[in-house]
C-alpha cells in the first residue's frame, strides 16, 4: 500500500486492527517518507532503528485494545524522551539526553504509540516562524521557502507533509494553532491544567501547553484523550473528569451560542481573512448554531501583556542553563566568566532577547511598572472572557491576522513578527481552550485557519464545533510534495 | 522611555550573558522597539485590579516527603560537561 502515509490516524488505526495493516507497514510507511523529506528540516533527531524494532515487537504481540495500537509519531522536541537526545531546538541543550520521559509522552507510548523521532521547533518555542531553531529553519509542505509557522514548526511540517500521522506540540501564545493554520492542519491548545507539563522543556510556566496537532478533528480529539490527564508530578495539573473525546465526538451544535468579538477586526487585517471569518459564521449558523456579537474589550492589551509575563517566566525558568549540569559549557577564566560566556555562546538572539526582557521587566524598580501592571491586565482580559461566557458558549475567530510569510521576511522585525500572535495570544492569558481549523486558501494558494475559542475545560464543546465546521467546509490540503525529488 | 547601552549592560550582567558591544547595541535598538509596543498598557488605569498571579485556581496539594528515584547519580552526572564521576566540576571559586 503505497498510500499508507496519506491515511488518517483513525482509517490506520482500523486497518491495524483488522489486520489489513501491521504496525510494521505503517511504520516503514512513514520512515521512508521522512527520510526522503529531508529538505523540510522537520526532524532533528531520528530513532527510526529501533521504531522498526518496536513495530516488530508489536506485530508478535499485538495489543488492539490500546488506543494508539503500533501507531509511529514523532512529537516536537521540547518532550523529554528518556535515553533519547531531547535538544528544544538549542545549542545549550545540544547533547542533553534526559534520565526520564514527560507525562504526555508517556501516555502516548502506554497506549501503543511508537516514537519515530524529535521534530524541529523554535529555540526554547521562542518564535512563530521556525527560524530561531539551532538545527536550521523548517519548509513548510505548502511551498518553498515559506515558512511552516512557530514554535511547532517542525510538527507542523511533519503532519501537512506527512511525515507523521498526528503529533504534539506545545503551545505558551499560539505555537500550535498558528502553525496548524500556517500548514492547513488541526491544532488544540487545551485548557491551562489539561496536560500535564512535567518533562516538557519549560518556557513560560503559566501559559504552556501540550496539546494535539491532525490532520483532522477526530484524530486531534483521540490524541487530546490519549495526553490529557491528571498528573500529581506537575503542581497545576487539575484533576477533573476528562471525556472519552473521540467517542463523544459529535456534528450536533444545534443551539448553540457563538461570540464573534468585533476587536478582533484589526487595522490592516486583509479583506482575505475578513472574508475567511464571514464565511465561517454562515458555515457555523448553517451547521444551526447562533452566532452573537460580543466585545472583549482589552483585546488590543494581550500582546504587549504577553510579551512582559512570558519573557519573565522565560528568564527565571532558563536561568538553569548555566553550564554546570548538564548542556553545552564554554570555557571561562573563573566561574562567572563560564557562565556569562555559556549563555552567551548557548543561547540564540531571539532567547536572549527574551531573557533580557525578562530580566529587565523583572529587575529592581521596574517590577511594578512592567510586571504587575501586566498581571493586573492578565486579569482584565480574563474578564473580558468571563463576561462574555455569560452569554455564548464559545468564540469564533480568525487563527492568524494573514497566510504563512516567506522565510526571513519578519526576521529582522521582532514586533511585526510577535504581531503573529495577536488572536492567540488572548487564550493562553486566559487559560482557555483553543483549537484552530483550516478553514481556506488565499490567493496565493496557502491554508487559512480559523479559531474556536472555548470555556475552560470544554474541550468536548470546541472539537464538536469544529467536527461541525469540517463537515461543511470540507477543506482540501494542497501537498504538491514539492521537496521529494 | 528609552534603554541605553549602560542599561543593556547592567541587565546582560544580571542575566549572566555577554555581550560585547555590537551586540549591545543591537539589543538596545530592540528592546526599545519591543517597550515602546508595550508602553500601551499605560492607556489602562488598573489601580483598583488584582494582579492574576495563577491561572489554575488550585490550592497546591501535599504528599509525603519520601524519596521516589533510587541511584540515579550515574544517569545524572554522565549528562555534564565536566566531572570527575562523583561531582561536578567548575572553574575554581575559592582562591
Amino acid at each position: 500500500m503505497s498510500d499508507i502515509t496519506k491515511q488518517s490516524l483513525t482509517q490506520l488505526i482500523e486497518n491495524i486492527k483488522n489486520k489489513k495493516l501491521s504496525s510494521t507497514d505503517v511504520t516503514k510507511a512513514f520512515i521512508d517518507r521522512s527520510e526522503k523529506s529531508e529538505e523540510l528540516n522537520a526532524y532533528i533527531t531520528n530513532d527510526f532503528t529501533s521504531a522498526l524494532d518496536k513495530a516488530k515487537k508489536f506485530d508478535q504481540k499485538p495489543n488492539f485494545n490500546l488506543k494508539l495500537p503500533g501507531i509511529p509519531m514523532a512529537v516536537k522536541d521540547l518532550f523529554c524522551t528518556k535515553n533519547i537526545k531531547t535538544t528544544a531546538g538549542s545549542k545549550i541543550l545540544n547533547n542533553f539526553v534526559p534520565t526520564y520521559e514527560s507525562t504526555v509522552t508517556e501516555n502516548i507510548w502506554n497506549e501503543g504509540a511508537i516514537l519515530l523521532g524529535k521534530l524541529n521547533c523554535d529555540e526554547f518555542a521562542m518564535g512563530s516562524s521556525n527560524e530561531t531553531s539551532f538545527f536550521g529553519n523548517v519548509q513548510s509542505p505548502i511551498d518553498k521557502n515559506l515558512v511552516p509557522g512557530g514554535s511547532s514548526g517542525g510538527s507542523a511540517s511533519a503532519v501537512a507533509g506527512q511525515l507523521t500521522p498526528v503529533t504534539i506540540g506545545t503551545d505558551t501564545g499560539g505555537s500550535i494553532r498558528q502553525p496548524a493554520s500556517f500548514t492547513g492542519i488541526v491544532g488544540l491548545k487545551p485548557t491551562y491544567g489539561s496536560c500535564s507539563r512535567y518533562g516538557i522543556v519549560a518556557f513560560a510556566s503559566s501559559l504552556d501547553q501540550a496539546g494535539p496537532m491532525a490532520q483532522n478533528v477526530k484524530d486531534c480529539a483521540l490524541l487530546h484523550e490519549v495526553i490529557s490527564s491528571y498528573d500529581p508530578k506537575d503542581s497545576t495539573s487539575i484533576d477533573f473528569k476528562r471525556n472519552n473525546y473521540s467517542k463523544e465526538l459529535t456534528n450536533n451544535i444545534k443551539g448553540k451560542k457563538i461570540g464573534i468579538p468585533k476587536e478582533y477586526r484589526v487595522d490592516g487585517m486583509p479583506k482575505e481573512i475578513e472574508d475567511l471569518w464571514q464565511k465561517g459564521i454562515q458555515n457555523i449558523k448553517d451547521c444551526g448554531a447562533e452566532t452573537i456579537d460580543i466585545s472583549l474589550p482589552n483585546t488590543s492589551y494581550a500582546l504587549p501583556t504577553y510579551y512582559i509575563v512570558a519573557p519573565a517566566e522565560a528568564s527565571s525558568n532558563l536561568a538553569r542553563y548555566d553550564g554546570v549540569k548538564y548542556g553545552f559549557r564554554a570555557k571561562g577564566e573563573n566561574l562567572i566568566d563560564m557562565y556569562e560566556k555559556t549563555r552567551s555562546e548557548g543561547f540564540g538572539a531571539e532567547v536572549q532577547r527574551r531573557i533580557m526582557i525578562g530580566t529587565y521587566v523583572l529587575s529592581s524598580g521596574y517590577y511594578d511598572a512592567y510586571y504587575l501592571k501586566a498581571q493586573k491586565v492578565r486579569k482584565l482580559i480574563k474578564n473580558d472572557f468571563d463576561e462574555a461566557y455569560k452569554k455564548v458558549d464559545a468564540i469564533l475567530t480568525p487563527s492568524t491576522p494573514s497566510s504563512a510569510f516567506k522565510l526571513g521576511e519578519k526576521t529582522n522585525d521582532p514586533v511585526s513578527m510577535y504581531l503573529n500572535d495577536i488572536f492567540t495570544v488572548p487564550v493562553n492569558l486566559a487559560g482557555l481552550p483553543g483549537i484552530s481549523i483550516p478553514a481556506g486558501h488565499d490567493s496565493k494558494g496557502y491554508p487559512l485557519g480559523l479559531q474556536i475559542i472555548g470555556k475552560a475545560f470544554d474541550e468536548q464543546n470546541i472539537l464538536n464545533i469544529a467536527y461541525a465546521m469540517e463537515e461543511k467546509i470540507n477543506f482540501k490540503n494542497k501537498i504538491t510534495d514539492w521537496w521529494i525529488k | 522611555m528609552s534603554i541605553d547601552l549602560k542599561t543593556i549592560k547592567h541587565i546582560s550582567k544580571l542575566a549572566r550573558i555577554s555581550v560585547d558591544e555590537q551586540r549591545a547595541e543591537k539589543l538596545a535598538g530592540d528592546l526599545n522597539s519591543i517597550f515602546e509596543f508595550i508602553e500601551k498598557l499605560n492607556e489602562l488605569k488598573t489601580d483598583n485590579v488584582e494582579p492574576l498571579t495563577s491561572i489554575a485556581e488550585t490550592t497546591l496539594k501535599l504528599r509525603s516527603d519520601e524519596v521516589k528515584s533510587k541511584n540515579i547519580r550515574e544517569q545524572i552526572i554522565k549528562n555534564s560537561p565536566q566531572d570527575n564521576e562523583d561531582y561536578f566540576v567548575v572553574p575554581k571559586v575559592i582562591e
